[in-house]
């Protein structure tokens, strides 16, 4: 019961810092202003061509694609299999569990493979490009690590060292409901909810404040049309 | 004066720009020139390196990230991708890895992870975060100088993080401590006291256009006029100053003069605002950008014009664009009828569809043409009233006046358009080696149309371009004179006499 109190605590703490932490950045953000149009061209000039932009470069990466197809292939890889797995995820989220959720329920497995696949289609990149090699710091490959770890210690319980599931879902229900049940203290859910825990804490303060920040990038979410409408915002609106 | 350096090589092929192997530090020496104090004090900065500089180099960073959204989201969510990283023409000219945009940014995003974020705060290392000293500033001050701004590898960022907008606060940084660059700030003085960036006074801008007078005159038997300061004209035209002098700019403005002359619209250039450049925009200065945009605002309402065109210069339509309205708008006493600004091709484009101009074909039978998009022009504003319009207008000017037009390789033109080398307040002798460096991409695409369709002639339709080949195209063993304006095509087109 001290594990599941313990563990209690820093999910408890971990969801704080990183509602708020976001939330924070989000607002820092949409206060900043953008004082000038800078769209990069050709842009759309209508605000349903912007929407239209947006979604392509969150769905399918428009840009990356166009940039450098291996980068694309294994980013995209990626972040669909995380999106994937994320939803399957939910189940441990909800009694009853929702119908679409358990239809996904034999994709989102696959999907952990493809990302763990793409992730290390990722992270060999960043030795076997120079350009790549050169540009990355430390945290670049600790991030990897740890997305690494949290794919692989999933896949363990999952696979390897099968855990009381039920137990587990109990527990997390318990923790959303404010009423608090024993966790099962196999060591790859122990490893798997830590790591989740540290990827929470540090999602505000890190690069992966691109999830945000691609909503707000003036470069791509500006309409064009500085001569029919008068833009000012910031210093030029002094 | 720089030392000698090699031309990169050409080969024959576009898709042989295989991205090089790095080359640590290649370019580390190249520096421009310092502004005298007398350049940086007129226009408000300290005239050398500050006091506690590194303590007010950090705190206008501070200020400029709050002020601007881009900024601020740039320097937080780059992931390192790699993407950009070999999409700068200055890093597959050079090889400095430093020149690949993101190690570009991480110049400055390194400073502000150590005084901005808790990551950087904290874990210094872990991040790449390090102390603002005077090696940075010296790291700063040559390689935020090796970047056009052209905004090419914001095409392919994932996120659209434009180098350009950091380079830009860089540079502001640095003029804020008082180690600004010569050739921008000089130049900006000259504009700001005289009216152009060639310190050219009102009467030998008087003289010169007099000159031109003659000169088409005797060309052409027409007294095609190139008027100065007429108040109660139609157009105001805003050129680059380059175009009163220089080659082969003066051939676009002998060019405009016979466009309006065909079209019978009456314009006029103005004496006190000669100069669409505004390299404000370089040095990422809000103030003297809209400074240097009012006066061509208070010449319209002096002269009373009802509209207002814009010559052929890249960063000046951008800023003309995208800002002025912005800047020095709303220009509510101008004709609704027309958008304001107009570009000059915007112009002629409008007058061939009406069938307002007489253009002979032939008369440029003897030029095999190809089109540079410059970067401005190309990812930062647009012609016309659909997005692209601005790679489509100046191409159907081309076709409508010559017979002959080949385009570049597509992966080096329109929006993937490779910068000339010498934008973004690079164009000066200091940086010679990064110039002609940087041209490599583009002459290796024109190599291939020169090659496999004997294209001899380069248009452009900016300054810095056309002044930057004259440079580049030599260099690269190309003849000089293939760097053609735009409107010198459309002029020599132009069937004069034949419309009343
Ligand atoms: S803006 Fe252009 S010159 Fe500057 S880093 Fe990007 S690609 Fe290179
Ligand atoms: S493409 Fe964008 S996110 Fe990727 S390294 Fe370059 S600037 Fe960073």
């Amino acid at each position: 019961m001290t594990l599941s109190v313990v563990y209690a605590i820093l999910f408890y703490a971990a969801t704080l810092l990183l509602v708020v932490g976001v939330a924070r950045k989000v607002i820092i953000y949409a206060r900043t202003p953008a004082p000038l149009k800078i769209p990069v061209t050709p842009a759309p000039t209508t605000k349903a061509g912007v929407v239209w932009r947006m979604t392509k470069e969150v769905t399918v990466f428009q840009s990356l694609f166009k940039a450098c197809k291996w980068t694309w292939l294994f980013g995209w890889m990626f972040h669909v299999a995380l999106a994937l797995v994320l939803f399957r995820h939910l189940r441990y989220f909800q009694e009853p569990v929702w119908a679409v959720v358990a239809l996904m329920q034999p994709f989102g497995q696959y999907a952990g493979f493809a990302m763990l696949a793409g992730l290390l289609g990722l992270w060999a990149r960043r030795f076997l490009v120079d350009r790549v090699r050169y540009i990355s710091s430390l945290s670049d490959h600790l991030m990897l690590a740890l997305l690494v770890a949290i794919g692989l210690s999933g896949l363990a319980i999952k696979y390897l060292a099968h855990t009381d599931i039920v137990a587990l879902k109990t527990w997390m229900l318990g923790l959303m409901y404010f009423d608090l049940q024993p966790l099962p203290s196999d060591i790859f859910v122990l490893l798997h909810l830590g790591l989740v825990i540290v990827l929470m804490v540090i999602f505000p303060i890190s690069k992966l404040l691109h999830v945000p920040g691609l909503f707000f990038m003036p470069t791509r979410n500006q309409v064009d049309n500085p001569r029919e409408v008068r833009h000012t915002a910031g210093w030029t609106a002094k | 004066m720089a030392a000698k350096f090699d031309t990169p090589e050409l080969f024959k092929n576009i898709e042989i720009i295989d991205t090089p192997k790095y080359e640590v530090n290649s370019m580390v020496h190249s520096s421009p020139y310092p502004a005298k104090a007398q350049h940086n004090e007129k226009l408000g900065f300290p005239g050398k390196l500050v006091d506690n500089w590194e303590e007010k180099a950090v705190t206008r960073l501070g200020e400029l990230v709050d002020g601007s959204r881009a900024l601020r989201t740039f320097l937080d969510s780059c992931v390192k991708c790699g993407a950009c990283a070999d999409k700068c023409h200055y890093y597959l000219g050079t090889k400095d890895p430093k020149n690949m945009p993101v190690a570009r940014q991480d110049l400055l995003r390194s400073i502000y992870r150590r005084y901005y974020t808790f990551a950087g705060k904290h874990f210094p290392k872990l991040v790449g975060a390090r102390d603002m000293d005077k090696s940075v500033l010296d790291e700063w001050y040559s390689y935020f100088h090796q970047c056009s701004q052209c905004r090419r590898c914001s095409v392919f960022c994932p996120y659209g993080i434009d180098t350009a907008e950091i380079s830009m606060a860089a540079r502001d940084i640095m003029d804020t401590v008082g180690h600004g660059q010569k050739y921008c700030n000089e130049i900006l003085g000259k504009l700001q006291t005289v009216g152009n960036n060639l310190g050219l006074p009102e009467k030998a801008l008087i003289n010169t256009l007099e000159n031109l007078e003659e000169e088409v005159e005797e060309d052409t038997g027409v007294a095609v006029k190139y008027p100065v300061d007429v108040k109660g004209a139609d157009v105001l035209l805003i050129v680059p100053s380059a175009d009163f002098f220089a080659e082969p700019h003066i051939d676009g403005l002998i060019g405009y003069g016979k466009v309006f002359h065909q079209a019978g619209i009456s314009w006029t250039l103005s004496s006190y605002a000669s100069e669409a450049a505004n390299f404000s925009m370089f040095i990422g200065s809000g103030d003297n950008l809209k400074k240097v945009a009012q006066r061509i605002r208070d010449a319209a309402e002096e002269l009373g014009v009802k509209r207002i065109i814009v010559g052929e210069c890249g960063h000046a339509w951008r800023v003309a664009y995208s800002f002025w309205n912005t800047l020095v708008g709303p220009f509510d006493f101008l004709d609704p009828n027309y958008p304001a600004p107009q570009h000059i091709v915007e112009f002629t484009y409008d007058l061939i569809q009406r069938g307002a101009l007489n253009l002979d074909k032939e008369a440029n039978d003897h030029r095999r043409i190809t089109f540079h998009d410059s970067c401005n022009v190309a990812r930062a504003s647009r012609m016309g009233n659909i997005p692209g319009g601005q790679f489509i207008l100046p191409r159907a000017l081309i076709t409508a006046s010559a017979n002959h037009f080949f385009d570049m390789s597509p992966e080096t033109i329109h929006e993937n358009t490779f910068c000339c080398g010498g934008g973004g307040g690079l164009l000066t002798d200091d940086l010679m080696e990064i110039r002609i460096k940087g041209a490599m991409p583009r002459m290796q695409a024109l190599k291939q149309v020169v090659d496999e369709h004997g294209v001899n002639s380069m248009v452009a339709i900016c300054a810095i371009c056309k002044a930057q080949f004259s440079k580049a195209l030599p260099a690269y063993q190309f003849p000089m004179d293939m760097i053609t304006s735009l409107h010198q095509v459309v002029g020599d087109a132009i069937q004069l006499g034949t419309k009343t």
